[in-house]
């Protein structure tokens, strides 16, 4: 009876468990595994393209360079392009254009007022969002891509 | 069986699993370059820089296809104000899907608490994320073999081979797991598993404007990121834990956790 038992076990194993079933590097506690699952995540789209400023955005650089070239000098430049505009995908096939997202919550991440002298923030500039211009997206008086107030 | 045999059998099981513990000093460089594997992914996280933006929830998620509302995430941003009365708040609305757009703290089921900008003392946010320990414990508890330590140090959970116990969601001291919304099945950070093996950034890195995340590798004592883990005064998260986090940091505080 056990007998039949282990055995019936063992057959359903042979054929549920998939025989790529393997323990890798780091033992049976951490990673007993189906090998072939490490291929399926390799394997997922991607879908951010644009590089950031440390490699002057070499994917969209390619065809905005106007944009690009406006960009990386100034106080915006360490913005990757995709932050604002939604991820690359297969643009400019699929999508032909990338959004363009003009609220002011895009601005009011990085500018919003907090008075935390002890990190970062400190050195953005920061505003009300209550209080300055509540009518308009900020992108109706600020240019995103060069923000320097001289410049207006 | 004979009794040689069997004391043969009873060396080779007990040398064998004493391989893990020494594959398991990983601080320790020249042990790292004895071992002879290439890569094994860390990441670094410099809470200085952080300003909160959120672009790298923003951008995991969106890469990664978590549902966008939903109040999952794999990467998260966490707000630590300290009054200078001596008071400590901690928030993160959405896991700063949209940053942090507002000076209130959220204190959970609608409530926000005003704080006097005078009053704050030391104020920071600190970026989270899986830390793709080195004995995870989400891995040990997995009845099914679904969830694993690759080779290359990520951790990753098998979709088609979970069965949604949320065991591992449980045995998480990190709370870096969660249950997927519509995939039914245990999901958290990949590290970008697909990016990373092609020589490209994780999607929060490629997003962060200000450098707050890095990735390196930490076998290759060259790159400029494991240099700064190695030389640098860095911490772990929950170092009393003994999971051995990858994901180290830079300006921790004690709070942090
Ligand atoms: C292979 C060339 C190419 C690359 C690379 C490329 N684009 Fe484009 N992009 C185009 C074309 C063509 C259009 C359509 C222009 C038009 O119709 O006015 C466009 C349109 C856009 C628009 C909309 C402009 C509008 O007027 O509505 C945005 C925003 C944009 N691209 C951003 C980006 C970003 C950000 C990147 C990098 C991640 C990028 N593009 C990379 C070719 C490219
Ligand atoms: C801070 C957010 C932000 C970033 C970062 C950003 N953009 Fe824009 N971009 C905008 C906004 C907002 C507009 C719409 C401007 C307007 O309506 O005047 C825009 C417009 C555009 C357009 C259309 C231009 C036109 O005149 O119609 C292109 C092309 C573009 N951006 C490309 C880029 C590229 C390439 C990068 C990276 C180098 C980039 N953007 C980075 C916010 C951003
Ligand atoms: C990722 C964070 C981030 C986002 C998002 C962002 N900014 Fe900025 N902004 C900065 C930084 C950093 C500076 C430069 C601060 C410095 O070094 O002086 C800056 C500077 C500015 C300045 C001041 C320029 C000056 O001359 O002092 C303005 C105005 C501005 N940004 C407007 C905007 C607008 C409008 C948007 C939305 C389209 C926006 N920002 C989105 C980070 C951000
Ligand atoms: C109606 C036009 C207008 C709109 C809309 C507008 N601003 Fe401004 N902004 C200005 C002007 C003018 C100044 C410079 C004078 C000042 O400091 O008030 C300025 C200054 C700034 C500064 C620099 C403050 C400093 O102390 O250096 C920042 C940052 C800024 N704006 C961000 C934003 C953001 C973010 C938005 C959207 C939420 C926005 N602005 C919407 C006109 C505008």
């Amino acid at each position: 009876m056990v007998i039949g038992i282990v055995l019936a076990i063992l057959v359903f194993r042979l054929f549920y468990v998939p025989n790529d079933f393997e323990s890798g590097e780091r033992g049976f506690m951490y990673s007993y595994y189906r090998q072939s699952n490490e291929l399926e995540w390799e394997n997922q789209p991607i879908k951010y393209l644009d590089t950031g400023k440390q490699h002057m955005h070499e994917f969209c650089i390619e065809c905005h360079s106007h944009e690009v070239e406006i960009r990386t000098e100034d106080l915006h430049g360490v913005i990757a392009c995709e932050n604002c505009h939604g991820p690359a995908l297969d643009h400019p096939i699929h999508p032909e254009k990338l959004e363009i997202d003009r609220s002011r919550e895009v601005c009011l991440r990085c500018h919003t007022l907090l008075t935390y002298t002890t990190s970062e923030r400190k050195r953005i500039p920061g505003i009300d969002p209550k209080e300055h211009m509540t009518e308009y997206e900020c992108v109706e008086c600020h240019n995103p891509h060069n923000p320097r107030l001289e410049d207006m | 069986m004979k009794r040689r045999d069997f004391l043969k059998k009873s060396i080779l099981v007990i040398a064998g699993a004493s391989v893990p513990l020494s594959a398991l000093q990983m601080v320790d460089p020249k042990k790292v370059l004895a071992e002879n594997l290439d890569i094994h992914w860390a990441f670094l996280i410099d809470t200085f820089k952080c300003v909160g933006c959120g672009f790298c929830v923003k951008a995991c998620k969106t890469e990664n296809n978590i549902p966008f509302e939903a109040n999952v995430t794999r990467t998260w941003v966490e707000r630590y104000v300290y009054t200078k009365d001596d008071r400590r708040y901690i928030d993160s609305p959405k896991g700063a899907l949209y940053g942090y757009t507002d000076p209130r703290i959220d204190m959970g089921m609608g409530e926000y608490k005003e704080i006097d900008p005078d009053n704050v003392g030391k104020a920071f946010f600190v970026p989270k994320l899986c830390n793709h320990c080195i004995t995870p414990p989400c891995t040990q508890v997995c009845p099914v073999g679904a969830t694993y330590k690759a080779d290359n140090g990520v951790v990753l959970v098998d979709r088609s081979w979970c069965i949604g116990c949320g065991y591992c969601i449980m045995a998480c001291p990190y709370g870096a797991r969660f249950f997927h919304p519509t995939l039914h099945v245990a999901d958290k950070c990949t590290f970008c598993y697909h990016r990373i093996t092609k020589g490209m950034d994780t999607a929060c890195v490629n997003a962060c404007p200000f450098g707050a995340r890095k990735m390196c590798n930490i076998r290759d004592i060259d790159d400029p990121i494991t240099k700064i883990i190695m030389n640098q005064r860095v911490g772990v998260l929950k170092d009393e834990f003994g999971t051995k986090p990858q994901a180290f940091y830079i300006g921790l505080a004690q709070e942090v956790r």
